[in-house]
């Protein structure tokens, strides 16, 4: 078997004086689409940035292509093409949509991804490229924190909680838009609190309970029940 | 025509003092950092003008040649080396941070260059007058506006027009998420501050040529600056024009009311708008 993408090994983290990760050892194969759900609370955000690089760890506990990044900045790690689409978007207010995508592209990393083949996906950015990011629904901003996360050509995109607070069609046509994205040899880590969304577009699954794996599993083969018992904890 | 005048001056004078408060809008603007030591670094800009014109002997203008670029390096490095560890969600430490500075400069001013007062020779430029009608328009004054319209159209540009003025917004609007594009804030910061050094070197020059300054003279420039910059609108760089020449004009017609007033009528006219539009006059759209 290949080099996993991404390990954690006896990851801890804080928030604030809150622990909120134990001992955490995740992997993330090359190419593949992982999903981690978790209830509110279970250490997914924290996860999310712990790896990015906004939460600094040991050196050892997290690495990217065997190389250990836990100590690196969040700007150094972006370079490396780590790129996330953060909860709740946080576009730049001050800046208009184009800007926005343009700000995701300054890491400079070739690829497939541009502002040309970005308005190709998600349309409606083009005719709307010179309106400030805050005119837009929550949807257009979806598109935009996705957009704007292609553009720096990663080779690991991380979603935290792309669905909350969007109606379902939006959803839809968001997560339709997902394979499109994740096919080109990317790998992909979907943070997801709509446990079927998570498990049909993933081919693994992690779930947290309190900072801890509490199920690790191919995502057509568990469980309900198995996931019930590991997102709540109950007997 | 005294009063025409006195406005026609003020006008001119504002331009200064929308130098003195473009640097501290724009580092209030991207990392909002109030630098209490900002006119003091203006003086430290006027001093080291000083220094290359009688030691080169070049007109003071030429020396911004020289000047411009090492008070953007000193931007640089003061920002990297000491006062982004003073940022964070406190106000607190950059002021107190700022302020020591403030002592700091003066301090070694006074140690370098001594408590006499000090003015660079600009020659003729000093005394050269355009008539306008009957009144006589002062080629400096109407220079020193020029450079300042000059200087906000180019803030302006970097700015809005610039990946660099991307980047500064970006890193303003939330540090976080600027960081996860690649940006360095504290890289972004310490260009910030280059910038806005560069710009206090011109002013610092131009005062230089146009009154006599000595180690403690940055006080009542970072008061003019900020006075400018609350009038005008906080983030609003041609607000902070606007806000220089109101303040300007005060001045001058408050001086022809009674030469005592001159600095009281200013403070006056801040005052009053701070009363009425507490958030300045053309304060930026979106908070």
């Amino acid at each position: 078997m290949p080099d996993p993408i991404l390990k954690t090994e006896g990851l801890n983290s804080f928030y604030g004086d809150f622990q909120a990760l134990f001992d955490l050892d995740i992997h993330v194969e090359e190419g593949e689409v992982l999903a981690i759900i978790g209830a509110n609370g279970a250490g997914k955000t924290t996860l999310m940035r712990s790896i990015t690089g906004l939460l600094k760890n040991g050196a050892n506990e997290v690495s990217y292509r065997n190389e250990p990044i836990g100590h690196l900045r969040a700007d150094q790690i972006a370079s490396k093409g780590l790129a996330l689409v953060p909860e709740g978007r946080q576009l730049f207010p001050s800046l208009s949509v184009e800007e926005n995508l343009l700000i995701g592209g300054r890491v400079g990393r070739p690829g497939p991804w541009n502002l040309k083949t970005v308005c190709e996906l998600f349309p409606i950015l083009d005719e709307r490229r010179n309106v400030p990011s805050t005119a837009l629904s929550g949807g257009q901003q979806q598109m935009v924190a996705i957009g704007r996360a292609l553009m720096s050509n990663p080779d690991l995109l991380l979603f935290d909680e792309i669905s909350l607070g969007l109606a379902p069609v939006i959803i839809k046509t968001i997560y339709d838009a997902l394979p499109g994205i994740v096919g080109e040899g990317m790998s992909a880590v979907i943070v997801e609190q709509d446990i079927s969304k998570a498990l049909a577009f993933s081919s693994r699954v992690y779930c947290l309970q309190e900072g801890r794996v509490s199920l690790e599993g191919a995502s057509s083969t568990v469980s309900r029940d198995d996931i019930s018992r590991a997102y709540f904890g109950v007997e | 025509m005294e009063w025409v005048n006195a406005i026609l001056q003020g006008t001119l004078l504002g331009g200064l003092y929308a130098l003195f408060a473009a640097g501290l809008s724009l580092i209030f603007g991207v990392m909002r950092l109030v630098n209490i030591a900002h006119g003091d670094l203006i003086v430290l800009a006027a001093y080291l003008g000083l220094t290359v014109t009688s030691t080169i002997g070049v007109h003071p203008l030429l020396a911004l040649a020289i000047v411009v670029p090492a008070m953007a390096l000193i931007g640089y490095v003061l920002q990297r080396g000491i006062l982004n560890f003073t940022l964070g969600d406190d106000l607190l430490p950059p002021l107190l941070v700022t302020f020591g500075l403030s002592v700091i400069l003066q301090n070694a001013l006074l140690e370098v260059y001594t408590a006499d007062p000090q003015k660079m020779n600009a020659g003729a430029l000093e005394t050269a007058s355009i008539p306008v009608g009957d009144l006589a328009v002062g080629v400096l004054p109407l220079l020193t506006f020029a450079f300042a319209i000059a200087v906000i159209a180019a803030l302006q540009f970097v700015f809005y027009r610039t990946a660099l003025g991307r980047a500064f917004r970006a890193v303003s609007d939330n540090q976080d998420i600027a960081q996860l594009m690649g940006l360095n804030r504290r890289h972004i910061f310490g260009l910030a501050m280059a910038l806005a050094l560069a710009v206090t070197a011109i002013a610092g020059i131009l005062l230089g040529i146009r009154t006599s300054f000595d180690p403690s003279s940055g006080g009542g420039r970072l008061i003019f600056g900020f006075e400018a910059v609350i009038i005008g609108g906080l983030g609003n760089l041609w607000g902070t024009l606007a806000g220089g020449v109101i303040l300007g004009v005060a001045q001058n017609i408050g001086a022809q009311i009674n030469p005592g007033w001159q600095l009281l009528a200013g403070h006056l006219a801040f005052l009053v708008v701070l009363a009425i539009r507490p958030r300045g006059l053309f304060p930026r759209i979106s908070g």
